[in-house]
Parts: C-alpha cells; structure tokens; sequence
C-alpha cells in the first residue's frame, strides 16, 4: 500500500520503498535507530520543558513590570538583599506607580511521614496589586500573624490532605520553632528546585527569619503607570539608582534572563540541551550509515541505470525518498516510545512531563531535515557509480 | 554510428597504455553488426566508446547525429534513453521483479502510465518467453533467465541502437539464437542497430558484419550477406 501510494507520488517505481524493504532486517534495525534517537530527543526536550515551566512557574504567582534583584539572583527563586532605599529611589521615577519588596526563604515542613521544601515568598498583603488574582483573592488570612498559603500541587503532599486545608478547617504545623498556619491553597506545582511554594506576609517572614530584621527584601517588584514601557523605565532607573551592581530589567525580561541561565548555565539544563544534541546525531548517523551502505550495495544497479539514461535527478530521488521513509517510519514509534517514557518519568517524579504538540512538530520538522541531511551525505558516493565499469 | 581517427589510452604517465589505435568505423542503420577479437584487444573499450558510456580522448565519434567528443553531461544522458544496453552480465535490480526491472527501461523516456507500463514490459518479457515469470524476483529467476529479462528491459523503450557485449554467454543455444533472430526482427522492422561483441558462431553466421580486433586495431571487416 506504501508503495503504491508513493508510485503516485513520485511518478514512478518507489524505488528507494522497494530497496529498504528488500532487506527486512536491516529496514527493522534502522527504524528501531531512528525510533530510539526520537524517543531520546523527545525525553531530553519533555525535560527541558519541563524545567522550562517550572522555572517560569513562580513568575505567574506575581504582576509587576519591572524587577530589581541583586547581582547574585539569577532566578526569582534564588535571592539576594537590595536594601529598601534603592525602592524608594525607584517610586521617584515619575512613571513608577507603586513597588513591593519580595522576600524569600526556604521552610522545611517536617511531617509525620516526609518533609516538603516549601520555596516561601514574603510579600505586604496590602498591595495585592503585585499578586495574581487567584492569589489576591486569598489574602485575607495573611494579614494574620504566622498565617501562610500553601502552593495544592506541592511534590509529597496528598491531594486530599491539599483539597482539606480552608479558612474553616486551618492546618498548623512547626517551622523553625515556631507555628505557621495555612488557611488556603493556590496553584503552584514542584520545580526542580523545591517541592512546592508557600506565600506568608512580609511581617510572618520577618518573624520567621528574623535574622532578615534589617528588613531587605530579595526582591523588589515594581508597577508602571498605564501606558510607560518596562524596557525604557528600566534603563532609565538604572541610571537613576546608585547602587550599579543591581540588576534592574523588566518583569518578561528576568524571566526569560532566569529560563536562559536555567538551560545554557546550570548544569542539568547544559546536560539536557547535550542530551538533544546526542540524540540527533545518534539519529543522523544512523540514517546516513543505513543509506550509504545502500547506496554501497547497489553500486552496479546505479551504474545500470547510468548507463540506460537516468540522470543525477533520479538517484538523488532515491536516497531522498529512503530518508523520508527512514526518517517518518522511525518518529512515529519513536514518539509513542517517548511519550510514553515521559508519562512514566512524569508519575515517578510528579513533575509536568509531557509530549507537546509543539514537541511533535519540531522533532518531526527536525527529523525530515536531519534525514534529508544524512541523504545529501550519503548520496556523494553516487559519483562513483561509473556506468563504463559495467562492461 | 560513426568513429573517425578514434584513439584511446588507459593510465596516467608511466602507466598510461595505448588501448585502441586510429579506428575508422561506420555502421549502417538497421544493421547487425559483430565484433569479434582476442581478450584484451579493446572490443568493450571501443563498444562503451560509441555507447557514450566512456569520454572520447581523440578523435571523432557521432551517436544518431551527435558528435561525443566534448560533449555535455546531459546530452549523454539524453543519448543514453536512445540506447539499449546488454551487459554481460544480467545487471538486474535485486529488489525489483522481471517487470519492474523491465518497466525502468521504459520510465527513464519520461513519466509513464503504470498500466500501460506494466502491459509493455509484459510483452517485451513476452516475447522473450518469460510470461510465466513476470513477478519473479532476479533471486528466483535462472542465470539464462535473467539475461533474458535484461534483454527485454533494453530492448522495451524501443533504443534506436542496442550496444551488447558477450550477452549470450549466460544463455543457452537456442535462447541466443532467438535474442539474435528478435534483434534482426527489429533491425528490419524499426531500423534498430545492433553492436555486438561474441564469439558466438551461430551469431556471428547471422551477423550482416563482422569486425575483428587485434590489440586495438580492427584487422578484419567483413561483410556478409
Ligand atoms: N579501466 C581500465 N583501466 C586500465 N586499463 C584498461 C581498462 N579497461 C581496459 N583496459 C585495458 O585496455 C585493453 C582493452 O581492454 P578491453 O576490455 O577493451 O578488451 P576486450 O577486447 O573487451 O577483452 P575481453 O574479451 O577480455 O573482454 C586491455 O589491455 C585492458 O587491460
Ligand atoms: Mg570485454
């Protein structure tokens, strides 16, 4: 049926369809090549989505324009002091309407059967502004003492046990020697780096840590009047504020500054982006073995079909025509094999691990212009098929 | 066909050998021509010569009114599609059947209807007395079997002059003598020109003309009725 459909296609015998299936053992073996290096390009890209989404993940849990970190926070999860006074510089700017100082901590909840490393965030319940809304709308209880909200989708938390914490039915527990009290939950979802968040006020913070007391947050968010853009606020507050070594940038720029130190600095993500790497050239070289060696094979067909008439068009054809095949007979398996090592890398880990539609397309756009890659190497010792040999 | 002043060496330098010494040939339309001569006296190096199989060092060679000498990759390409080629040996497409071998000889003339196809290579195998192995595959087909679908994949897009060298040393007697007799069928019916390299007697008695080559250089040429 193949062969019929690519006779149609191509105006002639499907060839190069006719020559991979001669010899089934091989056909099978290079499908099961290109299959593995898809799967592998598929698993190494889920991770890196995934980390992709989690490391944008916390972002979300805030609005603001612009962002004033120290030199050292590379992400929004990682902190670093800028003293208060850089804030107050900042609300000088005519088009800065309002800024929040960001504090942030790790807290380890102890329970009966695990610990959860909850990344925790300090922020004034009073500017819920700089909150998402579906946060924003829980603050309420935070303007109590030692109160806190609890990200549902924390790594080691039962859903049940997520799903029972409400304003009516409070969940206590001991940090750091002292009692927090979550009253609601908010969505927030593992990362790589902690198993879940938490949100407390700025004063719980401080109680918690007090060792924080000279009261610089990590972080200090900024909102823009109407209409003003973060990019040229934040060069000129960069020339406003003293301080030099801050860094000051828009909102959408330090998230995407953080997703590009995440891939290209850290190194599960340079380990990831190798693995990538690795596996195209594990898929090109597969293909390029498997046709060149065909090409090998059939040295004295070529030649033959030199010497009738067929000109360089028809053997690039050929090669062309076993690349795609190759090329689409292994995604196919190679993507259900994929998908279904990210399900189960995803159930094992309760990270978001999951073949995308976006994945599928570039991988299969990556696998047609690599496979057809490996075929114009490959068809260079076609040359070599001198039709005055065959006498 | 036409050869004048033909020479041709093999090898660079040191090693460079004079294989084929100031030829002057002219084939007739329609004309079954052998050529005959010792090993190594240069009958497939004149043979892929006038084929435009190999370039043309010096001298003159004319194809169906082309001269060969310089000539464009493409206009041998071209020229190629007007020929039909028997190797000594079968030189058949293992994945392909009888059929399929015999329709490529007909697809390289341009896009072809795959029916009409199939029907002519049908009777091109045919005539050949292969009809009950259309849908062999070269592996299951006998040695003699074989040359015999290579015969009709060169002789089924009707070339206007077939170039064969020893094709009937694979095949029995009476199969050779039948390629033979088929050939001068075709010479008489459609002007095809035939150039064969055998030693074959029983082709060689019903050959219009015989050549004979010695260490390059055609010693006899004899004409016969
Ligand atoms: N590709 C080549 N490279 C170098 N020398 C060659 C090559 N092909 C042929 N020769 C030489 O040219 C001469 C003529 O060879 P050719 O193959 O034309 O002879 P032939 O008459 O066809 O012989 P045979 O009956 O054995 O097929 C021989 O001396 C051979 O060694
Ligand atoms: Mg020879």
């Amino acid at each position: 049926m193949i062969g019929r459909l690519l006779q149609a296609l191509f105006g002639r015998l499907p060839i190069g369809w006719l020559q991979l299936t001669h010899s089934r053992t091989r056909f099978a073996a290079a499908i099961a090549g290109v299959a593995f290096a898809n799967a592998l390009v598929f698993v190494q890209l889920g991770i890196m989505q995934s980390m992709a989404t989690a490391t944008l993940r916390p972002y979300a849990f805030f609005q603001a324009d612009v962002m004033i970190s120290a030199a050292e926070a590379n992400a929004l999860a990682e902190g670093g002091n800028v003293a208060r006074q850089w804030m107050l510089q900042a609300l000088a700017h005519p088009d800065v309407a309002s800024g929040m100082g960001l504090f942030l901590a790790n807290v380890s909840w102890q329970r009966d059967t695990n610990t959860l490393g909850l990344t925790t965030f300090g922020i004034d319940p009073a500017q819920p502004g700089f909150l998402a809304p579906e946060i924003a709308a829980k603050t309420g209880p935070l303007q109590v003492q030692m109160a806190g909200l609890l990200d549902r989708l924390s790594r080691g938390l039962p859903k049940d046990e997520a799903a029972g914490i409400r304003p009516q039915a409070p969940l206590s527990f001991e940090a750091s020697g002292k009692t927090l009290t979550l009253y609601d939950t908010f969505s927030g979802g593992g990362g790589f780096g902690g198993d879940g968040y938490m949100i407390v006020s700025d004063q719980t913070f401080l109680t918690l840590f007090p060792a924080r007391q000279s009261g610089a947050p990590d972080h200090i968010l900024l909102r823009l009047r109407p209409g003003a853009d973060p990019d040229r606020v934040s060069a000129e507050l960069r020339a406003l504020i003293s301080d030099k070594t801050l860094r000051i940038r828009s909102y959408a720029d330090a998230a995407q500054e953080d997703l590009t130190y995440q891939q290209t600095k850290r190194p599960t993500g340079i380990i990831f982006g190798f693995g990538v790497i690795i596996g195209v050239l594990v898929g090109l070289v597969i293909v390029y073995q498997v046709l060149s060696t065909d090409v090998a094979d059939h040295m004295r067909e070529y030649a033959t079909f030199k010497a009738m008439g067929y000109g360089p068009g028809f053997f690039l054809g050929i090669v062309f025509e076993e690349a795609l095949i190759l090329g689409l007979s292994g995604f196919v398996p190679g993507a259900l094999i994929g998908g279904v090592l990210l399900t189960v890398m995803g159930m094992m880990t309760t990270l978001q691990l999951a073949v995308t539609p976006g994945m599928i397309l570039s991988v299969f756009l990556g696998t047609l212009v690599f496979s057809t890659l490996s075929g114009v190497i490959a068809t260079r010792r076609l040359a070599a098929a001198d039709p005055a040999d065959l006498f | 066909m036409q050869a004048r002043a033909l020479n041709h060496w093999f090898g660079q330098g040191e090693a460079r050998k004079q294989a084929l010494y100031d030829i002057n040939l002219r084939i007739a339309r329609g004309s079954l021509t052998v050529l005959m001569g010792p090993s190594g006296s240069g009958k497939t190096t004149l043979l892929t010569l006038l084929g435009c199989l190999r370039e043309v060092q010096d001298g003159s060679v004319t194809l169906l009114g082309h001269e060969l000498r310089g000539a464009a990759a493409a206009q041998n390409v071209a020229l190629r599609r007007r020929l039909g080629f028997i190797f000594q040996a079968h030189n058949l497409h293992e994945s392909l059947t009888a059929t399929q071998n015999v329709v490529m000889g007909l697809q390289v003339l341009g896009r072809v209807d795959k029916d009409r196809a199939q029907a002519a290579a049908a009777h091109a195998l045919g005539l050949l007395g292969l009809s009950d192995r259309l849908d062999y595959l070269p592996a299951n087909l006998s040695g003699g079997q074989k040359q015999r679908v290579a015969v009709a994949r060169a002789l089924v897009g009707n070339p206007d002059v077939v170039l064969a060298d020893e094709p009937t040393a694979a095949l029995d007697k009476e199969s050779g003598a039948n390629v033979v007799d088929l050939l001068k069928r075709l010479g008489r019916a459609r002007g095809t020109t035939t150039l064969m390299v055998t030693h074959d007697n029983r082709i060689v008695e019903r050959a219009d003309r015989v050549l004979t080559l010695e260490d390059g250089r055609i010693v006899e040429d004899r004409t016969q009725g």
